[in-house]
């Protein structure tokens, strides 16, 4: 893993949490695959502008976790509300959800028949109905953002895998998202890759976006998270300011945990 | 490093070199490929014994002994002595009758007609970035069945009727394939996306469609259509036989079709239409815009394969009377003044060859929007 040293420095001054709007609401949320119980009893809040990093053991349920808030999973029992709409069956509000909330994965999922360009229009066009021009024009803005415009009209298999992550998160931007979700971005590349893709998520923090992070980069987590969440066997176990989190952990779990990635 | 220490950095870094004489031109290739073992050295000499042993003969057969011209006019006493090759003045004097049928001579400028409209709408189709592609997709898969049907059977505008029985030939293998690729295609993606789906009764309804004309032979189905058919449909409502034969094919091909369309939708990772649903898209066109155009690339193999398969099955609606093309090849070397002893010979490697044209030339364009379509790095 790379360490703390290695993070960009992020600007926090500029990233201001809501005292009163709620971005995500989980409340007493359960969900099983088959006969087992992958979360248990899941609460948690997460304000407009917060940045939280969800950390733990691999198959402690944090990528699942995720994967509801923009229902490419399914919960059982209890309640999710996302920017004011709770998921439901209703294919409706979960179209509405998707809207508002971008999703980026650990394997990029780029789509490989499209043009970088392609890839970045494709929602704004068939979902927004936005202008084929016009969804051009800001998908550039954004690759500019992630600094990889001259990649515009490559296919994502000419691209490196940092590159195709920026491409990932740029695409998500280009809908306009509230809520940002990052399913392990980092952990499908190169250490020599790792940094850029940091740079632009920083970058978005900085930007005041809302982001729900499950990383392994802890270094990450300490210079933009607001809370750090840990999380085993589908429970969350312990949450604090990563400050906090870090120098102090509570339960024994944690301690374990973090000894064991901090070296 | 002469004090052995462990650090070494390097200062001048390596020249390319040419590589080694040995291992390029016509002599290094023959080496490797035809003589590198004396067991493959005997292997190529016995392989080209056996290729000068066929050639001869089929040289003599095909060129040396065959009658390409008769002073005295197409007539099959030209042929008519012992050990003659190939008689191509058969197919010169037959070419008409292979081509068309036995449709009117004076109307044959209907079918020349339909063709050059069909393959000027298919060029924009199947040309790269050619212009007007979207009017020529509108007006070759909507308005030219209409203007091809009604140019064959005719009936209207002073065009002579030609009843369904007359039509044939090369003219009648390429409708019934063209109407069978064109079908079997969007049919066989809807029974493929039916096959994944969650309802079940959409999900039943097409794997018995295609396990059960999967399981049939395509004979059987023509016999269905054809003899079976008619005895439980009431005497005058029965549609014609050639257009059962054409519906019979065109569900058969769609079963096989969805097949190999099922293979490309599930080679297609989760992942593309999970990050496709996180951006918004509906589940409709996640399948129209992502995993569909994806597997399709997949299978462009197995799809040509299926097309190119389905043009030679169509020889098989000769068994219902059906006049395509090979049966037009057999009808006129039974012809009586054509009794000699290479005619029918001549005329099924005349088939055969028109055959493979088509097929080649399928398996070749398959190739080349393989290559086209192909995104990313090569490997």
């Amino acid at each position: 893993m790379t360490t703390a040293m290695e993070a960009p420095q992020a600007d926090r001054s500029r990233m201001a949490v809501s005292e009163t709007d709620v971005a995500v609401e989980i409340i007493g949320m359960n969900k099983w695959f088959a006969d087992f119980h992958v979360l248990r009893d899941i609460n948690l809040k997460v304000m407009n502008g917060e940045r939280i990093v969800i950390a733990g053991p691999s198959g402690s349920g944090k990528s699942t976790l995720i994967r509801c808030i923009n229902r490419l999973e399914e919960h059982q029992d209890g309640q999710i509300i996302v920017d004011g709409v709770e998921l439901t069956n209703d294919l409706k509000r979960i179209d509405e959800v998707r809207r508002e909330v971008g999703m980026v994965f650990q394997h990029f999922n780029l789509f490989p028949h499209l043009t970088i360009l392609q890839n970045l229009t494709l929602a704004p066009i068939w979902v927004r109905g936005t202008p084929k021009a016009e969804a051009e024009e800001s998908a550039m803005k954004y690759l500019e953002r992630v600094k990889i415009p001259e990649q515009a009209n490559k296919y994502p298999g000419q691209l490196s895998g940092g590159q195709q992550q920026r491409v990932a998160i740029a695409r998500s931007l280009c809908m306009n998202p509230k809520i940002m979700l990052f399913d392990e971005p980092t952990s499908a590349l190169d250490p020599e890759m790792i940094k850029e893709v940091l740079d632009v998520m920083v970058k978005l923090a900085e930007d005041g976006m809302t982001m729900i992070c499950v990383t392994h980069e802890m270094g990450f987590a300490r210079q933009v998270a607001n809370r750090v969440i840990f999380m085993d066997q589908g429970q969350i176990i312990e949450q604090n300011e990563p400050e906090e989190f870090f120098s102090n952990p509570q339960h024994e779990r944690t301690k374990l945990f973090l000894s064991q990635i901090l070296h | 490093m002469a004090d052995r220490s462990l650090t070494y950095v390097r200062t001048e870094m390596a020249e390319a070199l040419p590589p080694p004489k040995s291992t390029t031109g016509i002599s290094a290739w023959m080496r490797e490929n035809l003589f590198s073992s004396p067991a493959n050295s005997l292997l190529t000499i016995v392989g080209l014994a056996l290729i000068i042993w066929l050639a001869i003969p089929i040289w003599n057969f095909l060129v040396a002994d065959a009658v390409f011209s008769d002073p005295e006019g197409l007539r099959g006493e030209a042929c008519r002595f012992e050990g003659v090759g190939a008689c191509w003045i058969f197919i010169q004097a037959r070419f008409s009758f292979f081509i068309y049928g036995f449709y009117p001579p004076e109307e044959i400028w209907r079918i020349n007609l339909m063709f050059l409209i069909g393959v000027i709408l298919m060029i924009p189709l199947l040309a790269p970035r050619a212009p007007f592609t979207r009017t020529a997709a509108v007006l070759f898969f909507l308005v030219f069945p209409f203007v091809a049907f009604f140019l064959m059977a005719g009936g209207i505008l002073s065009l002579e009727s030609v009843p369904t029985n007359r039509w044939g030939g090369l003219t009648l293998t390429l409708i019934i394939s063209l109407i069978g690729i064109i079908v079997s295609m969007p049919v066989g993606i809807l029974l493929a996306l039916g096959r994944q789906s969650r309802l079940p009764v959409i999900k039943g309804f097409c794997i018995a469609f295609i396990e059960l004309w999967r399981a049939v032979p395509l004979i059987t189905v023509l016999f269905m259509a054809s003899v079976m058919f008619p005895l439980f449909t009431p005497q005058g409502m029965q549609p014609d036989v050639l257009l059962r034969a054409i519906i019979g094919i065109c569900l058969f091909e769609s079963a096989y079709m969805a097949e190999v369309v099922r293979g490309g939708l599930q080679a297609i990772p989760r992942g593309q239409s999970e990050a496709s649903f996180a951006l918004g898209l509906s589940k409709p066109k996640t399948v129209a815009l992502i995993t569909l155009p994806q597997a399709l690339k997949h299978v462009i193999p197995g799809i040509v394969n299926t097309f190119i398969a389905l043009f030679k099955d169509t020889s098989l609606v000769s068994i219902i009377g059906i006049f395509e093309l090979l049966n037009t090849v057999r009808a006129a070397s039974s012809d009586i003044a054509w009794q000699f002893p290479t005619d029918a010979v001549t005329g099924y490697i005349f088939a055969g060859f028109v055959f493979w044209l088509f097929c080649f030339g399928m398996s070749r364009y398959s190739i080349y929007m393989e290559n086209r379509l192909h995104t990313g790095h090569r490997r």
